[in-house]
């Protein structure tokens, strides 16, 4: 018998709805976890306890005397520490934010709470998103449960690592340009970067508004697609959400793939790519195979440019975002007498390393006489690189990759080298561009018991054909993973 | 001054947009006396996280102002941020739009002494207001009830050449958006505002001169005349002088008019325009367009050429009762269904005795306008006398009393029954043989009979039909 915070969102809400376990020992088990592991893990920069007991008597009281209950009713989850909640700090991962507690619940956090899921905790981040291994963060580094010597990946890790090891049953991240499938890739679990506008951004701090998304990491396809199907639709707040109707994404997960088409782009199983990296990906195209999947051999020459594109529109985008840190209303304040000083300093202060790098040179792509030859180009890279994925959707359904070219880094290794850290995200910074959604999932696992993650890219609003590929996937392998 | 410059002025014009929310959240977007910081949300207080969603009201009434002022629509319209910094900027960058702005490419007439002008309005655009700062014994207080308040930014052609043109251009917009039931556009209020480009150039020049100066944060049109005089008198003398203004933006230091330099050229604000991620492309179609050209009324323009050809009103009396929207709702509504005559005789009522009593006296909550037109009406058909009437007409505002009371009340119906004049001459005629005598050899004699006959009759005849009589009797 599994322990209760091992277990899957599924697991847990059959035993619950059974009564063979209480939403509070459930609770109580992962935080117990969180106890456990976070000394040695740190995916925590909030760790809700007591709030989230009495939420959890309350759902228990509730089921007793029959009353109606959501659709996650019990299950406890975190956030990444992005999402403004009413009530709780939310930094970010930034000084610039130490302390901040928003007035105002973001809608997913509205939406989960509807269905009775517990907030446990908020977890560790790149701050403001920038990062792909939660190193940047201003709270210390997250380490990666699977070898503490790595790092979790990210920006996400917080929630990549939390999943991994139980502290909660699932997380939501949020992913601008990989932060969601990097830490799942990294930390062996799920993670869904959805369809731009799929599911609402209102109150996710942003990092580069017009790639923004908001996923469910979880830990089998199953919780995912529950979890989205609960998190995405249109809000009245957000006005980039789409009206495009929301399926029960957890309902159709094993139609049968025969004669359907899995592209493989060539580009991304090339130089640079681990060797065990290639091997998973390999057996994946096998395991399709066996599926009755055609494999189509795709070209998406572009990629070599989206690198260059994505980061210059994501950090012109970001060095706007972050305007709005002026210490005058919230946040770090320096203290300093004269306001242009105090705004000065409180800026040099609150921002890292990280966050100056991407705001000065935003600043810069976005000026007079630079924007035409940074900005404004990589915006026409930009439609090049979505019309040169939605080609490929016409002749497959899917699109697999690696979800990273190599296995997770040691801590502090690429620390120095924030360029070969930018690069690393190669295979999935050319999605959010675009705003296809692309789901992570562990292909397979080395020889020294890392995960291997490979991404699955559809087009528009098919995350239901992503699910459904990616399920049947983890059906196949779940007897040679275990 | 010297005639040897002309005047260079393109205007930037904002209006305050009448919406019941802000411009991208639901706010109350009234923010006049209310308390600090209490019309504030997320959005508008620029916390992390928070997104814009448009006003469609806000931009429904964008597009009838450029409708309005002849503007083409772009139906594919976006928003873009203008990014600078200031305390009371919450995100850091204002919501404008930038290239693809609502209207563009129009025009709206003004008239001048000199004779109607076309002034080219290059755009209209819709973004939002900022907060509010209050600088108070050296320290700053912020005050966010006002960000994010729409407001729809009019730019003008370098086409104005004197201070006269761009008064007659900023009441004629005033009027316009009043019209439209837009905006208030109280400056009182801040609801309307202005931006100077200025420079001088020598008469018969056709090109725009090498330098221009902005003044910005006009806050009344008396202002904006009064820095137009001062930099006019500034830029000259640099010129003469032999040099060349500065390009440059120069700030008010107080209402007189003056200005100090603020930003040079080489510091400029670099605004890093780029297109807002948060709100997607508007796409207005041309149904929605037709739809909302379809509700705007009769222009001020429009309608003071109407009242001259329809009703042969005077010019100037006209512009004064097109001037504001209260003021020829009051005048059509009484005025409505009665014949042209009256109506252009009423009009010289209305914006003489009528306006100088409203300006004045102390108008009884019973007195209705529309007596005024009955007043009129009486006098034209001669059964009371303009004297009277203008009596009877303050008497009614003060009083409240029905103007058809006080002319039966104190007698002062018109005698126009013939035979009861012809009864009074012959009286007069009778008692007066020796005045009669000198009348019939020197006529000018004879307006001594129409006096004794008009004093009998105590005012209350027509003079005219009174001497008719008399001139005729004494041919007799």
């Amino acid at each position: 018998m599994k322990r209760l915070y091992e277990l899957t969102v599924k697991e847990a809400l059959e035993l619950l709805e059974s009564k063979e376990i209480t939403a509070r020992e459930l609770v109580q088990s992962c935080l117990d976890r969180i106890e456990e592991m976070e000394p040695t893990i740190h995916a925590f920069l909030l760790i809700i306890k007591e709030e989230a007991l009495k939420a959890a008597d309350q759902i228990d009281m509730k089921r007793t005397k029959g009353e109606p209950l959501g659709k996650l009713a019990g299950i406890p989850y975190s956030l990444k520490d992005v999402y403004s909640t009413k009530g709780y700090t939310t930094t970010a991962g930034s000084k610039m934010l130490e302390g901040y507690i928003a007035p105002y619940n973001a809608t997913v956090v509205e939406k989960l709470a509807k269905e009775d899921a517990i907030l446990i905790g908020k977890t560790n981040c790149d701050p403001f998103g920038f990062g792909s291994s939660t190193e940047n963060s201003a709270y210390g580094v997250t380490r990666n449960p699977l070898d503490t010597d790595r790092v979790p990946g990210g920006s996400s890790g917080g929630s990549g690592a939390a999943v991994a090891y139980g502290g909660g049953l699932f997380s939501i991240g949020e992913d601008t340009g990989g932060s969601i499938r990097c830490p799942a890739a990294f930390c062996g679990i799920v993670g869904l970067k959805p369809t731009y506008g799929r599911v609402s951004r209102y109150g996710s701090i942003a990092y580069a508004s017009s790639y923004d998304t908001v996923g469910p990491m979880t830990k089998d396809i199953y919780d995912n697609a529950l979890i989205l199907s609960v998190i995405a639709g249109k809000d009245t707040r957000d006005a980039t959400t789409s009206a495009e109707k929301v399926k029960p994404y957890h309902q159709a997960l094993d139609l049968s793939l025969k004669g359907r088409k899995v592209g493989v782009v060539k580009e991304y199983l090339g130089d640079g790519v681990d060797e065990e990296v290639k091997k998973a990906i390999n057996q994946a195209i096998e395991v399709y195979k066996s599926l009755g999947c055609e494999i189509v051999e795709v070209s998406l020459p572009y990629t070599e440019y989206a690198i260059a594109a994505y980061y210059v529109i994501g950090i012109s985008e970001a060095s706007s975002n972050l305007a709005r840190m002026d210490g005058i209303r919230f946040g770090h304040e320096a203290n300093v007498d004269d306001w242009k000083d105090k705004i000065i300093k409180t800026r040099g202060e609150g921002f890292g390393p990280e966050e100056k790098r991407r705001v000065m040179v935003g600043t810069y792509a976005l000026s007079t006489g630079y924007a035409d030859k940074y900005y404004h180009k990589a915006q026409q890279v930009r439609a090049i690189l979505k019309d040169d994925i939605l080609k490929a959707f016409k002749k497959v359904d899917i699109l697999l990759t690696p979800t990273m070219p190599v296995l997770p880094p040691k801590i502090g290794e690429n620390t120095d080298d924030p360029l070969k850290m930018w690069l690393m995200d190669a295979f999935t910074v050319t999605i959010n561009p675009v705003g296809v959604p692309a789901l992570a999932l562990p292909a397979g696992n080395t020889k020294d018991g890392l995960s291997v993650g490979m991404q699955l890219i559809g087009p528009h609003f098919k995350e239901d054909t992503l699910y459904n590929f990616a399920y049947l996937y983890e059906k196949s392998i779940k007897d040679t993973l275990n | 001054m010297s005639d040897s410059y002309e005047i260079v002025i393109g205007l930037e014009v904002h209006v305050q947009s009448r919406t019941k929310s802000k411009m991208f959240c639901s706010c109350d977007a009234n923010y006049f006396n209310t308390p600090p910081n209490t019309h504030v949300c997320p959005v508008c207080f620029g916390l992390p996280g928070a997104l814009p969603v448009p006003n469609k009201r806000a931009v429904e009434l964008c597009i009838k102002t450029a409708l309005a002022l002849n503007c083409s629509i772009n139906q594919e319209t976006k928003f873009d941020r203008k990014n600078y910094f200031y305390p009371d900027l919450p995100k850091g960058f204002q919501i404008s739009q930038y290239d693809q702005p609502i209207g563009y490419s129009g025009y709206t007439n003004i008239e001048t002494k000199e004779g109607v002008k076309r002034i080219g309005v290059t755009r209209v655009h819709q973004e939002e207001d900022t907060g509010k700062s209050i600088h108070n014994n050296g320290e700053t207080l912020l005050d966010f009830n006002k960000s994010g308040v729409p407001l729809i930014e009019i730019v003008s052609e370098p086409d104005f050449r004197s201070k006269e043109e761009v008064t007659a251009y900023c009441k004629r917009l005033r009027q316009i958006v009043r019209y439209l039931g837009v905006s208030n556009a109280d400056m009182e209020r801040g609801e309307m505002r202005f931006e100077l480009n200025m420079s001088l150039r020598k008469k018969g020049d056709q090109e725009l001169p090498k330098y221009k100066v902005e003044v910005k944060n006009i806050a009344s049109i008396s202002v904006l005349e009064k820095v137009i005089e001062h930099e006019l008198k500034r830029q000259y003398e640099i010129l003469e002088n032999g040099q060349t203004p500065k390009q440059e933006t120069r700030g008010l230091i107080d209402m007189t008019g003056e200005t100090v330099s603020q930003r040079s050229k080489e510091n400029e604000a670099d605004y890093r325009y780029f297109p807002e991620p948060d709100i997607p492309l508007i796409k207005l179609s041309q149904e929605m367009i037709d739809e909302i050209k379809n509700t705007i009324p009769e222009l001020p323009q429009e309608k003071k050429d109407r009242y001259i050809k329809e009703y042969g009103i005077e010019k100037d009396t006209a512009e004064a009762i097109i001037n504001d929207v209260d003021t020829f709702l009051e005048f059509e509504s009484i005025t409505a269904n009665v014949n042209s005559q009256l109506v252009s005789e009423v009009s010289k009522w209305f914006v003489g005795d009528y306006f100088s009593l409203v300006n004045s006296n102390k108008r009884s909550k019973e007195f209705k306008s529309e007596w005024l037109t009955e007043l009129v009406d009486m006098v034209i058909q001669k059964k009371i006398t303009r004297s009277n009437a203008k009596e009877i007409l303050e008497e009614s505002f003060d009083t409240g009393e029905y103007i058809g009371n006080i002319i039966k009340t104190k007698g002062l119906e018109m005698v126009s029954d013939t035979s009861v004049l012809e009864t009074v001459v012959n009286r007069i005629f009778t008692s007066n043989l020796k005045a009669v005598e000198d009348a019939r050899r020197n006529p000018n004699a004879a307006m001594f009979l129409v006096g004794q006959a008009m004093r009998e009759l105590k005012g209350q005849a027509d003079a005219q039909t009174v001497k008719n009589m008399i001139f005729d009797k004494l041919k007799q």
